[in-house]
């Protein structure tokens, strides 16, 4: 028999650790990091519209693009949050989540062979999406020394003529990094110089705990070259759902629509409405949830440099990202010995791409109960190593870079 | 009081046995620090106590509540402060409110019985003077208390997945 399988799924790598996820499932009183998702349930006032709307019968599909009422209030609040203005009639198609809106985005502006350059560490979708489209993914290495921003140097060593596009991700999952104005300035210039399309997953930009986020679309004339996708998943804890958005020029939004509307037809009315009063109303919901999560990174942050793990302060999303290079172990080994020692599982950070080895991925979307008990199983973990092996002083810096 | 005050309130109002040390981390400041804000806010009143939300309907303790609404004509000078002064001093008496709309006092009373409550509100609260009306619910059921939902644990299917990206 032929082989059925195309060569691009092939190419794709499985699920980074399943191997990980299986032992977990085998195991009692593990506490996990590992968790990519808000530990909280979505507001109820978003839960509640979705239930009368599906109560009123409202379960037909809804235009291609969205509901024209969700278009809109994601646009008003674009412009009021950030002064980022898109037409809510031509700019603005709400997505399947993030990860549709991301696949969706790709396929829009990737020929075969075209190199989409991707800032790493990063979620591990976004590599796989490119090859997927016939493209080529290129990674861009962010490096602990530039507390994970994407350095400009770095991404020009990896343009080549045949670059298309480059996806970022910030406040970047697993690293927790930012990109401030003038780190963006950098890039802008950049994608500018080389004509660029710039993708930018902002998913976690509500999460920014130490000054507000800046949308990249905002800085110079990036907007013109920027597919700005956006969803609920994290900042109102709505991850099953699936509900995003994606806004741009029309032009690229004309051609993300088109995939849109014979992959996905549109994306669920339910979770649309829900969506929908969540902006309306779930501010002050998101708020409390943003002010929790900003008190447990400091517990987190400073629970894992008291254990001798060097962590730097991630200024967003939920995720501490800790070296391990300290200890002597690589960050597989550490996370394995972690889980069957101390039944605390956390996810290598060499899983999501260039720059993540050495490092792990800690979330802080657990209960703090959780989260000081794993700080502490950590504390005694790295201590047993200091004990039975020399190691390299603890808390020493990087990973040669 | 300042931000951190406030942060710390939120912080004791959700669960008042936080470590200290955990508290201190959260902020960003010396535990000492922490302990002498709690001890300050303790000592000017805004902290009154440190109690537990119990369910009732999980204890084997009999008991009922209930709430009873008053109608009080105001004393010159006094407005409604000495009637609810004097109804808060009574031991069964849980919360005593001001109110707008139809009454004026919000009570809550505990006893061990409806004929206890009945006895204590026709003995006690209803024959005071300037109370003009009262009209008494017994409590049948709660599902919240002080901000705490006491709804039964969610049986399982919403668990999160260990891992995900």
């Amino acid at each position: 028999m032929r082989d059925h399988i195309s060569r691009a799924a092939r190419a794709i790598p499985p699920s980074g650790i399943r191997r990980f996820f299986d032992l977990v499932q085998t195991m009692d009183d593990v506490i996990s990091l590992g968790v990519g998702e808000p530990d909280f349930s979505t507001p109820w006032k978003a839960v509640d519209a979705c239930m009368y709307a599906l109560e009123q019968g409202q379960t037909s599909y809804t235009s291609n693009r969205g509901m024209p009422a969700l278009c809109e209030r994601i646009t008003d609040d674009l412009a009021r949050d950030y002064g980022l203005c898109y037409d809510p009639a031509t700019e603005v198609i709400i997505t399947t989540g993030v990860s549709e809106g991301l696949d969706i985005a790709i396929r829009a502006v990737t020929d075969p062979g075209d190199e989409v350059l991707v800032a790493q560490p990063s979620y591990v979708s976004y590599a796989p999406c490119v090859t997927l489209a016939g493209g080529v993914p290129v990674p861009v290495p962010c490096l602990a020394r530039d507390r994970f921003r994407l350095n400009p140097d770095l991404l020009m060593e990896r343009v080549t003529p045949r670059s298309k596009a480059l996806v970022i991700n910030f406040p970047n999952n697993p690293t927790g990094a930012i990109m401030t104005a003038s780190d963006l300035k950098g890039i802008a210039d950049i994608a500018e110089d080389h004509d660029l399309v710039l993708l930018s997953d902002e998913v976690y930009g509500e999460l920014s705990y130490d000054g507000p986020h800046v949308p990249a679309a905002t800085i110079g004339a990036l907007r013109e070259r920027t597919i700005t996708l956006n969803g609920f998943s994290k900042a109102y804890a709505m991850t099953g759902w699936r509900i995003g958005y994606l806004c741009a020029p029309a032009e690229l939004t004309d051609a993300a629509l088109k995939i849109h509307q014979y992959v996905m037809l549109c994306a669920p009315n339910m979770a649309q409405v829900a969506a929908l009063a969540a902006l309306r109303s779930a501010s002050v919901e998101k708020g409390a949830m943003v002010d929790e999560y900003h008190l447990r990174r400091n517990l987190v942050v400073a629970g894992l440099n008291r254990a001798g793990l060097s962590c730097h302060l991630p200024e967003g999303a939920f995720y501490a990202f800790p070296s391990v290079v300290g200890t002597g172990l690589s960050d597989h080994e550490f996370a394995e010995r972690l889980l069957s020692e101390e039944r605390v599982a956390v996810v290598p950070g060499s899983v999501f791409g260039e720059g993540g080895a050495g490092h792990l991925r800690c979330s802080y979307a657990v209960s703090r109960e959780d989260l000081s008990e794993a700080v502490l199983r950590i504390e005694r973990f790295v201590a047993s190593l200091g004990e039975r092996a020399p190691v390299p002083a603890l808390g020493t810096r990087q990973p040669a870079d | 009081m300042d931000d951190t005050d406030a942060t710390l309130l939120r912080l004791l109002e959700e669960n008042s046995r936080t470590p200290s040390l955990e508290m201190a981390a959260m902020l960003g400041l010396p535990v000492e620090n922490v302990e002498e804000r709690i001890r300050a806010l303790q000592v000017s009143g805004v902290v009154r106590r440190f109690t537990a939300i119990v369910d009732r309907a999980r204890t084997d303790e009999a008991g009922v509540a209930a709430i009873i609404e008053l109608k009080v004509s105001p004393e010159r000078d006094h407005g409604y402060d000495r009637v609810a002064e004097r109804i808060s001093r009574f031991e069964e008496v849980r919360s005593v409110r001001l109110i707008t709309g139809t009454y004026d006092l919000h009570v809550i009373v505990e006893g061990g019985d409806m004929q206890e409550i009945a006895r204590f509100v026709s003995e006690h609260i209803a024959p005071m003077e300037r109370i003009r009306e009262t009209a008494t619910h017994i409590i049948m059921k709660s599902y919240k208390e002080n901000g705490t939902l006491l709804l039964p644990p969610r049986e399982g299917g919403g668990e999160r997945q260990p891992f995900s990206f």
